[in-house]
């Protein structure tokens, strides 16, 4: 099977789901897992609803939507354990979140709370990376240091085409193709970084191709297909495992929504160019794919989407309930011990009104 | 007693330090050739090429990669080969680094050491004479110290890999051969956070740092020698400061002169002279000066003496206060 997936990756974009729900080259999926993720990208994308709305509502600051990129989101976090890192940056909610990173604190890091940083115990994802690209190279060192005590653990950070252009990247790639460590840079060519096209990121014809010159292997795949994004993880994770090194993935997706709340897509790009991609809905397929198998049908999905709904309206009042840290909270956690002067300081916060 | 000089005091440091498994080393050339100041030198044959690593040359690199490390659990000892060459590696140190303990609400931290080789006076190449501390000083959720014997250079860098945060250990390189002395008897670590009464005195207080400790001395042995009581303080730690030494200094001598290589404008002695009229003020009987280098680039080797701050500027201004 991994061998067969091999070859179509190698050859070109990997698919196993078209967009009108059939599944192509012959592959069966396995119907209860597939419910799983459809169950997931549904909850995801209720989600990303309520936040937008929350943030049109002003109780969140600003959000970076991820509609249209459920498939990458839940296919890319599927194949890993517990044991595993994600290193994952702001536009990766729904991945946290299907690792094991609450709605609860993903919604705090946008209310505008630190306390969002801080996952349990036994998660191994960090905060979301804000700024572009310096996180990438963090999955190499925790890769890296698996290797070094003997671990067989993995780490995989998402990042945008975007991310790509960072010298950051560069780095990154480098060290682990020459540490060999078990890192996976998957990346969600989602194909604008803000205001900027794909095309004026990079020369090169791929992202993919990029990992040949590091001296690993690099694929692509249909990112709007959660099995075909999962294959390729599970191989590149199986791969990683075995002490064989590095994969870049190339997961070929759309921004449906704008960069973040703050910008307006309409100045910069053509809502047919959204139209089409309105098409490759990542949802739709599969729910075509499970009606066809007779899996599927309006009850359950009305009954699928209630308890999203629930889970994430439960997950906004908790974290709506915290109350905003007090003016000397905000020094608690800049060392293990406060210095001297960040004592007198807190102090003077609780004399001296802002 | 075995005299050392600098550089081994700080080898043998890293030499104990290596005992712990979770220590792992990093750097350009720190391997094989123990790198360019010898500092690494023997530590890859005793300790392999897995914990002693040569890197390729990217210092945001190295810096991300033992961030990770930090966070998966090692305690990784980075060296950036000079402190012109530490600000591609500023972004990781300052989004990364410093930020995780407060980001992550002590969830996730990076214990680790940063070691900077600095400063000019070696007629060194363009970039190679950098005294940027200020820098890494300002920058919330870093420990800065600074080492300028033997003997606080190994009992610092011990205590840099006991803290929990991550610290920024910079070693001036024209007291790498220069400086001689023992080591600590006891290998004791030196508190991070404290000062170092060098001499006591009751006239006037020299407070320095790290290189112009040598050229601070020497200015206090000349003062001494014309009958003035001189207090000079190597601060060692620039954060956290030893506040209350400084200014328990300036209260009893009313004379204060601070002296570092780096550039005046945001240099760390406005910081220092900030504290003490802060907490000192109605007991200085002058103001409180500064002697630094100036606010150029500095300057390449055949010029580099009319940059580094001499004995002789620093008894100008000892003078000035002594007036007053």
């Amino acid at each position: 099977m991994l061998q067969q997936l091999a070859c179509q990756i190698m050859s070109g974009l990997l698919q196993i789901l078209s967009p009108d729900g059939r599944t192509v080259n012959g592959t069966q999926p396995q119907v209860s897992t597939v419910i799983r993720r459809y169950e997931a990208m549904i909850e995801s994308r209720l989600y990303d609803r309520k936040a937008s709305a929350l943030q049109r509502q002003g109780r969140l600051a600003t959000y970076a939507s991820y509609a249209g990129q459920e498939a990458c989101q839940i296919g890319a976090v599927a194949p890993l354990s517990r044991r595993d890192w994600l290193v994952a940056s702001y536009r990766d909610a729904a991945a946290m979140r299907f690792f094991g990173y609450p709605w609860k604190n993903l919604l705090l890091t946008r209310i505008g709370d630190e306390r969002g940083g801080c996952p349990p115990e036994g998660v191994n994802a960090l905060p979301p990376s804000i700024t572009v690209g310096g996180h990438m190279i963090h999955a190499v060192g925790i890769a890296w240091a698996e290797i070094l005590q003997g671990g067989d653990a993995v780490a995989l950070t998402m990042f945008g085409d975007g991310a790509t252009s960072e010298g950051d990247f560069h780095e990154a790639m480098n060290f682990a193709g020459v540490y060999r460590t078990p890192t996976i840079f998957f990346c969600q060519n989602n194909g604008w970084a803000i205001s900027m096209p794909r095309s004026r990121q990079t020369a090169s014809p791929t992202i993919a191709q990029k990992a040949e010159a590091y001296g690993f292997g690099g694929v692509m795949v249909d990112g709007n297909d959660v099995l075909a994004v999962e294959a390729a993880v599970s191989e590149a994770v199986g791969r990683a495992r075995s002490g064989q090194g590095p994969t870049l993935i190339e997961a070929i997706t759309y921004r449906m929504n704008a960069h973040t709340t703050t910008d307006d897509p309409r100045r910069y790009r053509d809502n047919q160019e959204v139209e089409e991609w309105q098409k490759r809905d990542p949802l739709e397929r599969v729910r075509l794919w499970l009606v066809d198998q007779g899996a599927w049908d309006e009850a359950r999905q009305a009954e699928a989407e209630r308890k999203a709904t629930e889970r994430i309206e439960a997950a906004v009042q908790e974290a709506e309930a915290i109350p905003p840290f007090t003016a000397t909270e905000i020094f608690d956690a800049m060392y293990a011990t406060p210095t001297g002067a960040l004592l007198d300081q807190r102090r003077r916060a609780q004399v001296e009104r802002p | 007693m075995t005299e050392v000089n600098l550089a081994q005091a700080i080898n043998s440091a890293l030499d104990r330090a290596l005992e712990d498994p979770r220590v792992v080393l990093l750097g350009e050339d720190i391997g094989q050739t123990g790198g360019v100041f010898r500092v690494t030198d023997g530590l890859m044959e005793k300790y392999g090429a897995e914990r002693v690593i040569d890197t390729p040359v990217a210092e945001s690199g190295i810096v991300g990669a033992a961030f990770g490390m930090a966070i998966a659990g090692l305690l990784p000892i980075v060296e950036m080969q000079f402190m012109g060459f530490s600000y591609p590696a500023y972004d990781q140190i300052i989004s990364h680094v410093a930020r995780i303990r407060h980001r992550s609400r002590h969830r996730f931290t990076a214990p680790m050491v940063i070691r900077i080789p600095y400063g000019a006076g070696i007629g060194a190449s363009e970039h190679h004479s950098e005294s940027t501390e200020a820098i890494y000083a300002h920058i919330p959720g870093l420990k800065v110290v600074v080492c300028s014997t033997p003997d606080n250079a190994y009992g610092l860098l011990s205590a840099a890999l006991e803290d929990p945060d991550p610290v920024i250990f910079l070693e001036p390189i024209r007291l790498y051969r220069a400086a001689r002395g023992a080591l600590p008897e006891d290998g004791d670590p030196t508190p991070i956070g404290s000062a170092r009464l060098e001499r006591k005195g009751s006239d006037l207080s020299l407070i320095s740092y790290g290189a112009m400790m040598r050229e601070t001395t020497a200015a206090a042995d000349r003062l001494e020698a014309e009958g003035v009581s001189v207090e000079v303080i190597d601060l060692q730690s620039l954060v956290p400061i030893d506040a209350d030494c400084l200014v328990a200094s300036a209260r009893k001598t009313g004379r204060v002169v601070v002296i570092h290589e780096a550039p005046s404008t945001g240099g760390f002695g406005g910081e220092v002279a900030a504290r003490i009229q802060e907490q000192a003020l109605f007991y200085l009987r002058a103001p409180v000066l500064r002697v630094t280098g100036w606010d150029v680039v500095v300057p390449l080797r055949q010029a580099e003496h009319h940059y580094l701050p001499s004995v002789e500027r620093i008894l100008s201004a000892a003078y000035t206060v002594l007036e007053d």
